[in-house]
């Protein structure tokens, strides 16, 4: 069993001089920020120098994560996945979000080709300001011809920046498509190598230097594989052992995950320290699949295994209805864990409101925040917001949980003379506080007005109901 | 050469073959002289070692390192305690069936370390009034919703619901105020019309739901149905108190504090109720919208219940119809999608999401959820012949020519 990286054990590599020379206070807080993965061992200036060379490996040593992180692709458009190091999210924020990437069949249509290419790079989606895409294409090899397998892994290429899986346990059509030129110098994902074409799909990855990934059944075999292309010189890998989407086999597959990240994470078991990938496309075979039922599944099995650390996925649908939960799943996993839930509480405004303005009220939490504002913004509404602090939590929750208190408002209003901002006496509530109208009309003296239950409705409502 | 040199030799080179590893060599018999006929090359070549020592490390690797797997079994100190959901004749009640929840050795579907004993349930929201539910929800309930036992029936009979969850939300003074002893008659009539559980919920109003879920008791008495919910704002003695009194189930309901999960669970300790009366709802958020708070949430729980926290050991309630308040699962818009599929989705995700993280109870309110959970459910239990595990009719090794275009 490795060492594992601690406080204490991190501090035992450093200089321990406190010096401050990383801009921190003292050595302790370096430490804390080190085992965040917030600093590098390199922002610590002493450490560089000769005499600590020692250390200064080891501490590296130390903090490369069990879960290797692969990298596959080149320049701005890059995928790096794994690098994890922990069992479950509130341990460490998880790092690397799961790269997504959709499958191009090399039976398709030229036209068909490109034109899906670009339509997978120019997917994009703004949640609570975060622009969400998807990240790859993956080639199959459907043709079984190696010949069209590189015409159209060339034309992938040619069609978009995004990095490639190149999909076919047949070496020849791997090594076609690497020697058809375009693709070699984009590092492509070699998939895959098995306990069949292992020395060939080796060679080609340690010839063009591409990560690859290994794929068998079972464990063991995935362990054999891992184990024999690292003596061959490997190090960037993946883990596939199958993708069962239906029947007892899913088990195997939801149990195949939890055992590799925890012989990797908790027992130092090195073979199994790389990514997992699953390719929920699978629900897509055979003849007849209807398209909406079967895009429905393929993102809740997407979403499942989501839950169980997959850090590459392989989709077929591009149905934005599917996307849409399984991209803002991966947003909600990937988002960290210990960052403030609240914004202050307060009075806001939103573009220039005047004494006739409308007065809004909603809650500290940040996603509820962010929501009502960006709506009010892109409606180019003017008026003031009221943001209450109900412990960082949404309105419906906090009406149910007792933190929405309606003293609070008029606190708020005194403390910003809300009086003198504007003339009439009219709060509008959100629609799931409307149990609350009474109260706070009692507390505030002001007229209460109960408004939509969701913000992407102010608009319509404020041209109703507000002169 | 000598005899003595070759015999050393042999013992040398096959020590460093069986390092290799992998060579066969057991089952290949061979006879001394044509050993030493073999051996005549190799023996000359090794002379001229150790250039060629790298050339036999490359052959070892002409075939696979050989390499074992074997399940890294953990035990936990503690476990969860089994709820009984509902009561049989013979328990004094008049229910079909018993749901059991709970129950958990190790973490949820980590079956290979064991399968936990009672599956996930579902219950699906019955409302005691029509409400405004997102289209794709009500067409699927318009020709009940005037009547309770109606709604309820079509959950069960239907739909394939476990248990009912009826949300007596008239009674909110700011609704239609309606009093607990009326309530308590949609209650009995719920009871006569459908022979599952019953999960009885108010309307959230904190000074009425006590009273409400007292009267819902008293009539449901024996039934062992859940009163949703105690928290630390309303009357909890009084709901335990008619808990007690009456046999049923109290929901502990906080928002999203682990800690407070835990005060809230200890107060109604205090009070007298048995952990086995106890499920906790520490809040589930909808996809997009929180719901990472919520993984960790159940994730930290279970884990603390497993590792020993006597106060943590009670089951999980996730009410995952709460997707529904996403606006992605019933806006209107083009950008994303027909919302009559993406509703639903967004309730599948939420669930299935909240399931692996350690959720015992699923509030639902689509359909398709309800379908959808319930087959991966029977997956994630299904027993699997381990002959058959690597024999799959549908062979997942041929995705890559076998989807079409």
């Amino acid at each position: 069993m490795p060492e594992k990286a601690s406080l204490l054990s991190i501090y035992s590599y450093l200089p321990q001089t406190n010096c401050g020379e990383c801009g921190e206070p003292n050595c302790m807080v370096f430490v804390s920020k080190l085992l965040e993965r917030k600093a590098n061992p390199e922002d610590c200036p002493p450490l560089k120098k000769p005499k600590y060379k020692e250390q200064m490996a080891k501490l590296v040593e130390l903090l490369v994560p069990p879960i290797r992180e692969v990298k596959i692709g080149v320049g701005e458009d890059v995928v790096k996945i794994g690098g994890k190091e922990v069992m479950y999210r509130h341990e460490l924020t998880y790092h690397n979000p799961t790269a997504i990437a959709i499958d191009v069949s090399d039976l398709m249509d030229d036209g068909k080709i490109v034109e899906r290419c670009r339509a997978v790079e120019a997917f994009s989606l703004v949640r609570i300001g975060e622009r969400l895409r998807l990240n790859m294409i993956a080639v199959r090899c459907a043709s079984k011809d190696p010949d069209r397998f590189s015409y159209v892994t060339s034309l992938v290429a040619r069609s978009c920046k995004l990095p490639l899986i190149l999909c076919s346990f047949d070496p020849k059509s791997l090594r076609a498509a690497l020697e058809g030129g375009q693709v070699a110098n984009r590092r492509p994902l070699l998939y895959a190598a098995t306990e069949e074409n292992w020395r060939e799909v080796s060679e080609l990855a340690k010839q063009y230097n591409c990560p690859v990934a290994v794929f068998a059944l079972n464990l063991g075999s995935v362990k054999s594989l891992t184990k024999t292309l690292k003596a061959r010189g490997i190090q960037d890998m993946i883990i596939d052992f199958g993708t069962h989407t239906e029947g007892g086999l899913l088990k195997e597959s939801v149990n195949n995950s939890v055992m590799v990240r925890r012989v990797a994470v908790q027992r130092g078991d090195k073979d199994m320290g790389y990514p997992i990938m699953f390719i929920p496309a699978m629900v897509w075979m055979g003849e007849e699949v209807d398209p909406v039922t079967t895009s429905y599944k393929e993102a809740y099995i997407a979403s499942l295994f989501l839950n169980r650390y997959a850090d590459l996925i392989i989709t077929h649908t591009m149905e934005v209805w599917s996307l849409l939960p399984v991209i803002t799943l991966r947003q909600n996993i990937y988002t960290d864990p210990r960052k403030p839930v609240s914004v202050d509480s307060g009075l806001r405004t939103i573009g220039s409101p005047h004494e006739k303005s409308p007065v809004l009220l909603t809650t500290n939490f940040s996603l509820t925040y962010y929501t009502v504002a960006n709506d009010l913004e892109s409606a180019g509404i003017d008026c003031y917001l009221v943001v209450l602090n109900t412990e960082g939590l949404a309105v419906e929750v906090s009406v149910a949980g007792g933190q929405f208190h309606p003293s609070d408002i008029k606190d708020i209003f005194s403390s910003v003379n809300m009086e003198e901002k504007v003339k009439h006496r009219k709060l509008i509530i959100p629609g799931l506080a409307a149990r609350l109208k009474g109260d706070i009309e009692d507390s505030t003296n002001w007229e209460v007005i109960v408004g939509p239950r969701d913000s992407s409705q102010i608009k319509g409502f404020l041209s109703k109901y507000w002169g | 050469m000598k005899e003595k040199e070759t015999e050393a030799l042999t013992k040398k080179l096959i020590e460093l073959v069986e390092r290799l590893g992998d060579l066969e060599i057991e089952n290949v018999e061979i006879k001394a002289e044509e050993l030493t006929l073999i051996l005549q090359p190799v023996i000359g070549a090794m002379v001229q070692a150790p250039q060629l020592l790298p050339k036999v490390e490359e052959k070892a690797l002409e075939t696979l390192l050989k390499a074992e797997f074997s399940p890294p079994i953990e035990a936990y100190p503690g476990e969860v305690v089994e709820v009984r959901i509902g009561a049989t004749k013979s328990d004094g009640g008049s229910r079909r069936k018993v749901v059991k929840i709970g129950g958990e050795k190790t973490m949820p579907f980590y079956s290979f370390e064991l399968l936990n004993p009672n599956r996930p349930a579902f219950t699906m929201d019955v409302f005691d009034m029509p409400i405004t539910l997102a289209k794709s929800v009500m067409q699927h309930f318009e020709d009940v919703m005037q009547d309770p036992a109606d709604w309820a029936k079509k959950c069960v009979e239907d739909f394939g619901a476990d248990i009912v969850s009826l949300n007596l939300v008239s009674t909110d003074p700011t609704i239609k105020d309606v009093s607990p002893k009326d309530a308590a008659k949609t209650v009995e009539k719920v009871l006569q019309a459908v022979d599952a559980p019953l999960v009885i919920g108010g309307s959230g109003n904190k000074v009425k739901d006590p009273l409400m879920l007292e009267a819902a008791a008293e009539v449901a008495s024996g039934e062992r149905c859940v009163l949703n919910s105690a928290n630390v704002d309303n009357d909890y003695k009084r709901i335990v108190s008619a808990a007690k009194r009456y046999g049923h189930v109290v929901v502990a309901f906080t928002p999203m504090d682990i800690n407070n999960q835990k005060k809230l669970n200890r107060l109604l300790l205090d009070e007298g109720l048995p952990k086995e009366q106890i499920i906790m709802d520490p809040t589930t958020a909808a996809l997009g919208y929180g719901l990472d708070y919520t993984i960790s949430l159940m994730e930290r729980i279970k884990l603390s219940g497993l590792l020993g926290d006597s106060d943590l050991q009670m089951p999980i309630l996730s009410p995952s119809s709460n997707a529904w308040g996403a606006r992605e699962a019933w806006m209107k818009s083009e950008e994303f999608g027909p919302k009559e599929y993406r509703g639903p989705l967004w309730e599948t995700v939420t669930a299935i999401t909240t399931m692996m993280a350690g959720g015992d109870l699923f509030m639902l309110s689509h359909p398709a959820t309800v379908r959808v959970l319930k087959g991966l459910v029977e997956s994630l239990y299904e027993e699997v012949d381990v002959e058959h595990v690597y024999k799959p009719s549908k062979k997942i090794q041929d995705w890559i020519t076998d989807i079409g275009v």
